[in-house]
């Protein structure tokens, strides 16, 4: 009897423990405290500073000074500030729940219930990249919306040539649309670089770094060519080109190859992190 | 009838001591091995980030008119240098006669006025046409007298002037500065100026009725030869405010003009020549006229140092600040083992035993922080030591310009790398110890240390914003590798905590970093008595 199920439920394909696994990993992430306050700290952590930098900026002096020929300005990308410092938390929240497991030791527990360790990789990452793109939909639109209120009376109006925001526009949509994806992916590339390191510290060091250090290098290096080449191989600085609704043709890379670089990381620290996982005990 | 004695510990009382507390702690951290490789590959990432700065530095530059794309050393430098091998500007108009041995020049300035470029950039202006101007005066143009060891850009000089907005100054070998009279030059308010050189001191005076002199400084300018140029001068920098730019200046800005005029010209005597020095640094624009017993001198250009920094007129010289850009990997490095330094205990609850074997855990916490601080030090100062020098002396061998610095201020930048990274290490500690985590002692360590540097260099928040977080946030430490001063007779764009300008001074970057991470530690001692293990 026993011995039936069991060749029963193999007989199902190497991903028939998938809603099972989902399950699972859904019910862990739902129950702890942390994750909770985790997204809503993202969320909010990005709609305030994304309003306070909004609030700051000032432009007088009619449309001859704020013209978007001369400010330069991006009103979303400046709405959006916030989320450089909300994927920290939507990073940490991903190491979390990956290096949790490895801290605490329950991974051998989940790997003992969920032998099949790549059907365990993909119900986390299924549900780290659902609540995190709850989290992100709430945190960028709030962000736009935000910035959508407070910039026009900044000097970014339509009387001085802006182009009135709205989800029909294109750019736009990119921006909000491109914006959720950018902050999933990082949530992505964080538990993949923790499966691969397996230690909650470490990972988030590695992934916080891989986001900062490259645009501190490219701002401060003397040569212009290195300059733009880290610019496009950077996970932070090409993903977040899906933000500028200004100026796009002069950026190093077009908005979706931008958000196509961080994929790209993403994938690789996934990929890392899944031989990794099969190759290593737990 | 058995009496029982207390237990007493056969260890002298030397083996509770603090030394002791340390050598337990070096040696829990020593024998970890992956603090050790992160620690190295800190290290490594620091100093090669610095070795790949100086390797990868390139730069192309076209004659104007065509020919050849050159690149590196053969584009040559683009400004002269100054006495101590430093980029300055050193362009103006001068009319001059030779002053053989002792002597002294005196003049009365009248008026200053001058011409700046267009406020708004005029459509279609021809790149060599005839400039549009308006009337004004850049607020730093200078006109006074100078005494100069040679025309040679770059030569040796001590000069007293009138600078439009900033009143009489006597300025010597480009960087020194000392203010004399105040307020602004007209025919109701002249001013007098004189230099004697007696030897290898040269002494400036000011007065404004010439009668009543007042000595504003002495100044010794070694080496100074038997015949040097003596005479008068007007300069006027370029104007940042413009978004004007066309043919006639090296960095961002619009050419200015200024004109001094001058009588009561009283010299050894000898005839006058007119002529302009460093012409091929800026537009050669100047003359001179007599004028009612005396001169009018029109000149553009500076005599002053330059600030180092992208965009600016010494773009192409190298930084210490651009050979330290690999500083936060370092830091991100040290702070993960910091903090995982005492984390490490809780999650695998060695923190029992140690608090079992030392019971005062405000010792254990000093203890782990003494170790992980000169650990850093080491670590940060070999970094950052090694990204110097051999950062420059790569720089050199590839024929590239490095802007120098004194060995006083290299060393200064090397311990300073170092002490950041030892406080900063301390303070990752004290953030594990208070978090117990150490994915939440990372995070809030980078967010504390690396964003707000992040943030202010990449422009993503306003200027001002970037700077009060370079002045608040522990991130102040960074303040301790600035290595060129702010010169404030000299106005820049390349003041930017991306070149390595800095909101505060080195000891109050230090202070600030230094506060918080007592802050941090004092909160963690006090956290470690309070809870249980």
């Amino acid at each position: 009897m026993t011995e039936a199920v069991v060749s029963a439920r193999h007989a199902r394909g190497a991903w028939a423990g998938l809603p099972d696994a989902l399950h699972a990993e859904w019910t862990k992430l739902r129950t702890l405290a942390s994750t909770w306050w985790l997204l809503l700290a993202a969320a909010a952590l990005t709609v305030t500073v994304g309003a306070a930098v909004a609030a700051t900026y000032q432009c007088s002096g009619g449309p001859a000074a704020c013209a978007p020929a001369v400010t330069g300005a991006d009103p979303a990308k400046i709405s959006l500030t916030g989320v450089y410092l909300g994927q920290v938390i939507v990073a940490l929240l991903a190491v979390l729940a990956v290096g949790g497991e490895y801290g605490t030791g329950m991974i051998r527990v989940t790997l003992a219930a969920t032998p099949r360790r790549l059907t365990m990789l993909a119900a986390k990452m299924a549900v780290v990249t659902g609540w995190t793109l709850a989290a992100s939909v709430a945190a960028v639109a709030g962000s736009l919306l935000t910035g959508w209120l407070i910039l026009p009376g900044r000097g970014l109006s339509a009387a001085n040539g802006y182009v009135v925001p709205s989800l029909a526009n294109g750019a736009d949509l990119r921006a909000f649309g491109g914006s959720v994806l950018y902050l999933a992916l990082i949530a992505l590339l964080a538990l993949g670089v923790t499966t691969a390191v397996r230690d909650s510290a470490v990972a988030i060091g590695v992934v916080l770094g891989l986001l900062y250090l490259f645009p501190i290098v490219s701002a401060v290096i003397p040569s212009h060519t290195w300059s733009r080449h880290l610019e496009q191989v950077a996970p932070m600085t090409a993903g977040l080109y899906i933000e500028a609704t200004a100026g796009v043709a002069a950026l190093p890379l077009t908005p979706w190859q931008g958000l196509g670089v961080l994929a790209l990381w993403a994938a690789g620290a996934l990929l890392l992190g899944a031989t990794v996982l099969r190759l290593r005990d737990a | 009838m058995s009496v029982t004695t207390p237990f007493r510990s056969e260890l002298s009382p030397g083996r509770a001591g603090f030394g002791q507390l340390l050598h337990a702690e070096w040696t829990k951290f020593r024998t970890v091995r992956g603090w050790i490789i992160g620690l190295v590959i800190g290290l490594v990432v620091m100093a090669g980030l610095g070795l790949f700065t100086a390797g990868s530095a390139s730069s192309s530059c076209q004659a104007s008119g065509g020919g050849p794309v050159r690149s590196g050393a053969a584009c040559g430098l683009g400004f002269a240098l100054g006495p101590a091998g430093e980029p300055v500007s050193d362009s103006f108009y001068f009319v001059r006669q030779p002053l053989t041995g002792n002597g002294t020049i005196t003049v009365r300035l009248t008026s200053m006025t001058g011409l700046l470029p267009p406020a708004t950039p005029p459509a279609n202006q021809p790149s060599n046409g005839p400039l549009d101007t308006r009337p004004g005066v850049e607020p730093w143009a200078k006109a006074g007298i100078i005494i100069k060891s040679s025309l040679t850009g770059g030569s040796p000089y001590a000069a007293m002037m009138v600078a439009a907005d900033h009143g009489v100054r006597m300025q010597w070998n480009y960087t020194g500065d000392t203010p004399g009279l105040p307020g602004a030059v007209g025919p109701q308010n002249p001013r007098w100026l004189r230099l004697t050189r007696s030897g290898d001191v040269i002494t400036g005076y000011d007065s404004a009725d010439g009668t009543h002199w007042t000595e504003v400084g002495a100044v010794t300018l070694s080496g100074l030869p038997r015949v040097v140029q003596a005479g008068l001068f007007a300069a006027s920098p370029v104007d940042l405010q413009s978004p004007y730019c066309s043919g006639y200046c090296n960095g961002p800005g619009g050419p200015t003009q200024a004109t001094g005029v001058f009588d009561h010209v009283s010299a050894p005597g000898g005839a006058w020549a007119g002529g302009y020095v460093g012409a091929e640094y800026a537009s050669g624009v100047g003359s001179y006229h007599p004028a009612g017993g005396g001169f009018s001198v029109t000149g553009s250009g500076d005599i002053a140092p330059i600030p180092p920094g992208h965009g600016g007129e010494a773009d192409s010289a190298i930084t210490v600040s651009e050979y330290l850009l690999g500083t936060f990997a370092g830091l991100i490095a040290l702070g993960v083992v910091a903090a995982l330094f005492i984390t490490a205990e809780y999650r695998r609850s060695l923190i029992r035993v140690t608090f079992a074997a030392s019971p005062r855990r405000g010792r254990v916490l000093a203890a782990k922080a003494v170790v992980v601080a000169a650990v850093s030090f080491v670590v940060g100062a070999v970094a950052a030591a090694f990204a110097v020098l051999a950062g420059t002396a790569i720089t050199h061998a590839r024929g590239y310009y490095s802007a120098p610095v004194s060995g006083a201020t290299e060393l200064k930048v090397i311990i300073g790398t170092g002490l950041f990274a030892a406080v900063a290490a301390a303070g990752a500690l004290a953030v594990g110890a208070i978090t117990r985590r150490g994915a939440a002692a990372v995070t809030i360590v980078i967010v504390a240390l690396a964003v707000p540097v992040f943030l202010a260099i990449s422009r993503a928040v306003p200027a001002g914003a970037g700077d009060w977080l370079l002045r608040v946030t522990p991130a102040a430490g960074i303040s301790l590798q600035q290595a060129y001063p702010q010169y404030q007779q000299v106005a820049s764009t390349v003041y930017t905590p991306l070149n390595g300008y800095y909101p505060l001074s080195w000891w109050a970057g230090l202070l600030v970093l230094c506060g918080w991470a007592a802050a941090a530690l004092g909160v963690a001692a006090y956290l470690l008595r309070r809870r249980d293990a």
